[in-house]
């Protein structure tokens, strides 16, 4: 009985405080905590066979390491699932007409929503991309929003990644797994199918390649097989049939993009780039990338080439940006957030600096411009010389600050050393938009596999879950 | 028509047939010298191995001695040595690494375990008696690859650098084969015709997967002339100088005829005067000019078909 000593007080958890897992949980009883783990171990030589993994270089060798994974799915209620649907649909919605307007107008400045200087002076801010008008209004095509659910169950979002998010590869390949090692707990339990994201997001490249190209030409373009997401690079490539291309493999003639193959140079007129904005051109931006394209931003000035996501998206998934997200969607469509902020104190105004420095050991401290974990000061975990080390910074450079509440994430049941334990867990689902948006069900489920830890990004110690989302 | 092969892709798919079919070789090669090395030329027929790979300064650079052991290492298992078989999957994998989103996901898992098993094998899996039997296991898993790819990789554009790459290689390989025998054996003219002798043209020509082939051929027994014959002209043995030649020049010519490419032209002739070259002469007429030379005339040609399919389909600068 893998579920008799689990237990997570205090905590929401995603199996036993769902009305929907029961059925789950009746079937995961069935099997010994043996079984378990032989279905484990199996599911994760596969996954490293299949070469479902990231690459780590060390100065001779290239290692390749599986993201670390739970057998114990992560189940999502239909309920549950359409509410969070809609508010990443809002969400998205918002983040394009934000952007938009942006690179128009910039009413929202004008209006005094957002302060000029926070937008302006932001370094992903591009004044290349003002005036430039995209098909749809569409600058986020691919969007991973951060949920986190607190102990009362509530979803909140933690964090938007409009720019190059990534993850989506591990939750197409950890359902196959899943339907492999375990047919038995997924035979006719009503999961919703995740495997038609490449159709879906060829369809919205297609949809906002330049309107004159009548059978445009789609690549996905990689820093290359070097880089750590290269297998998720092959996997998105694979899903869209599509050309996977290097920066090497292209150039650009009369403000024109060609990819070179056997046959000559052939026509590229839509691109998803899984490349930073800093390297893409080396004409614009950074002169020393040897990852992009020279004259890459002419073509796509002109209107000859389609970038998903488009140049200049990091202005609007930024932290301090974040916290004007429910203030952002309330000016561009007039409705309340759907799945709210985490209360975030911004430390470039003076009122949420003088809160964090009063409240420093219950908050979280986040710098402004970093991703995957690093940076982040957790109040209650923290020792003094770790609180005085962020007083010192947070007084040096208030505006790369903004503090939240330490959030108590939901946990789920995990698979650890033989026993069952509750371990924190996040969800980022991922959108498509092309015309529309459509949204993956489910999505990455990240889980922090060390006891107790809230951080679950994969450079410091996380792992994935499976996600069910039920019909 | 699916006319979008990246040049890098198809240098890549080239590379990857080449060094799955050079670590088969290396294999059969290293085989053949396992059985011939219980002679009294033991010693030098392991220092044959390293002069037809033209290795001597990298190998006496890292070993004194070319005693079994040392040669063994050296082209099985280390990583320093660029013409080790071990080499050879590393890079083949790494090519393949680039090429996921082509090639079948059985072709990486079955390369991805390959390279894990030889990146893990222990010393003792080297030694005496448990060689041999390694060394099937990898000839196995290189023709385990190529089977996989003949059964699962999708035929357009890539699947004929595949041809390409694999032809070439094994065409170089049989002729390094058949030069590891000459190198040792033809200078000791009293041996020729000795029963040792006989036996170790047995052997050459099992390592080759030969032996019942050239039996049906030439049921009155062994003649060196005729092994090197059948293994340079013969028109109907895979591995075969000829054979693989001509595999060549008919992937290159259907590759450039059905997708309207017209950069394959220098390959094209390169590959043409060689099979001109190889139908055109007996085997008298090429040991009348040295087998040596004429292999060494081979493997030039063979090379400068590489070079002309880099400038042609590769972005190779012209040499």
């Amino acid at each position: 009985m893998i579920l008799t000593d689990y237990a997570a007080p205090g905590l929401h958890c995603e199996l036993t405080d769902n009305p929907a897992g029961g059925e789950i949980r009746a079937r995961l009883e069935r099997l010994s905590i043996d079984a378990l783990q032989a279905r484990a171990a199996a599911a994760e030589a596969e996954l490293y066979n299949l070469g479902i993994t990231f690459t780590v270089y060390s100065d001779k060798d290239a290692i390749d390491r599986i993201l670390p994974f739970d057998v114990i799915p992560r189940v999502i209620a239909a309920e549950e699932w359409r509410h969070i649907e809609a508010g990443v649909i809002q969400r998205v919605a918002a983040l394009n007409l934000l952007l938009a307007d942006l690179y128009h107008d910039q009413h929202i400045l004008k209006d005094g929503v957002l302060p000029p200087a926070l937008i302006l002076g932001h370094k992903q801010f591009r004044p290349e991309m003002i005036g430039v008008d995209l098909p749809h209004g569409t600058y986020v095509h691919i969007c991973g929003t951060d949920i986190i659910r607190g102990a009362d169950g509530g979803f909140m979002v933690l964090e938007d990644n409009a720019r190059t998010p990534s993850g989506v590869s591990y939750v197409i390949e950890n359902r196959h797994m899943m339907l492999r090692a375990f047919p038995d707990l997924v035979d006719g339990i009503g999961l919703r199918a995740v495997d038609d994201y490449g159709l879906r997001l060829r369809a919205a490249l297609r949809a906002c390649a330049p309107p004159a190209a009548a059978d445009p030409q789609i690549v996905l373009l990689s820093p290359g097989a070097y880089n750590s997401a290269f297998f998720e690079h092959v996997f998105l490539a694979r899903e869209m049939g599509v050309p996977l291309v290097e920066g090497r493999d292209l150039v650009v003639r009369d403000d024109r993009v060609f990819m070179r193959t056997i046959g000559g140079l052939a026509p590229v007129e839509m691109i998803y780039r899984r490349i930073n904005d800093d390297f893409l051109d080396p004409e614009v931006f950074n002169p020393d990338s040897l990852l992009g394209v020279p004259g890459l931003m002419r073509a796509y000035r002109a209107g000859n080439l389609g970038l998903a996501n488009a140049i200049g998206t990091g202005v609007a998934d930024d932290k301090a940006v974040y916290a004007y997200m429910p203030r952002i969607i309330r000016y561009y469509l007039g409705q309340e957030p759907i799945l709210p902020n985490v209360e975030t104190h911004l430390c470039r105004e003076p009122e949420g600096l003088a809160y964090t420095l009063d409240h420093l050991a219950e908050l979280v401290v986040k710098p402004v411009g970093e991703a995957g974990g690093y940076g982040i000061t957790i109040g209650p975990r923290a020792s003094a010389a770790e609180l005085a080390a962020c007083r010192a910074q947070l007084l040096a450079d208030p505006a790369n600050y903004i503090a939240q509440p330490c959030i108590a994430l939901s946990v789920a049941p995990t698979l650890i050393d033989g026993k069952v334990e509750p371990r924190h867990v996040d969800l980022r689902p991922f959108a498509i938009t092309g015309a529309g948006t459509w949204v993956l069900p489910g999505g990455l489920t990240r889980v922090a596999l060390r006891r107790g830890s809230l951080v679950v990004n994969s450079s410091q110690g996380g792992g994935s879950k499976d996600t069910w989302v039920l019909e | 028509m699916n006319n979008d092969l990246l040049s890098r892709s198809a240098e890549a798919l080239f590379w990857l047939s080449r060094y799955v079919e050079r670590a088969e070789n290396l294999a059969r090669i290293l085989d053949v010298n396992e059985s011939f090395s219980r002679d009294r030329a033991g010693a030098r027929n392991w220092l044959s191995v390293v002069q037809i790979n033209t290795d001597n300064a990298a190998f006496f650079a890292r070993h004194p001695l070319a005693d079994p052991a040392a040669v063994i290492a050296f082209y099985v298992t280390d990583a320093a040595n660029p013409t080790s078989i071990l080499s050879a999957l590393r890079a083949a994998r790494e090519n393949a690494r680039t090429l996921r989103p082509l090639i079948s996901t059985e072709m990486w898992v079955q390369l991805n375990r390959f390279h894990a098993r030889l990146a893990g094998l222990a010393a003792e899996e080297l030694a005496p008696g448990r060689l041999a039997p390694l060394l099937s296991e990898i000839k196995e898993a290189c023709q385990t690859h190529t089977g996989i790819t003949e059964g699962t990789f999708f035929r357009d554009q890539g699947w004929y650098f595949c041809q390409l790459g694999r032809y070439l290689e094994r065409a170089d390989q049989t002729t390094r084969l058949l030069d590891v025998k000459y190198h040792v054996l033809l200078p000791r003219a009293e041996e020729v015709g000795s029963p040792v002798d006989a036996s170790q043209w047995n052997a050459l020509l099992r390592s080759a997967a030969g032996y019942h082939a050239y039996r049906r051929l030439h049921p009155r027994g062994i003649a060196p002339a005729q092994v090197a014959g059948f293994l340079l002209l013969n028109r109907r043995f895979p591995r075969s100088v000829y054979l693989c030649v001509r595999e060549a020049e008919l992937a290159l010519a259907d590759l450039t005829a059905r997708y309207g490419l017209r950069n394959g032209r220098a390959a094209a002739e390169e590959l043409d005067a060689l099979r001109g070259i190889l139908s055109a002469m007996t085997i008298e007429d090429v040991l009348i000019g040295g087998l040596h030379e004429f292999l060494d005339m081979v493997q030039l040609r063979l090379a400068a078909t590489a070079r002309a399919l880099g400038e042609g389909f590769f972005g190779s600068p012209p040499t």
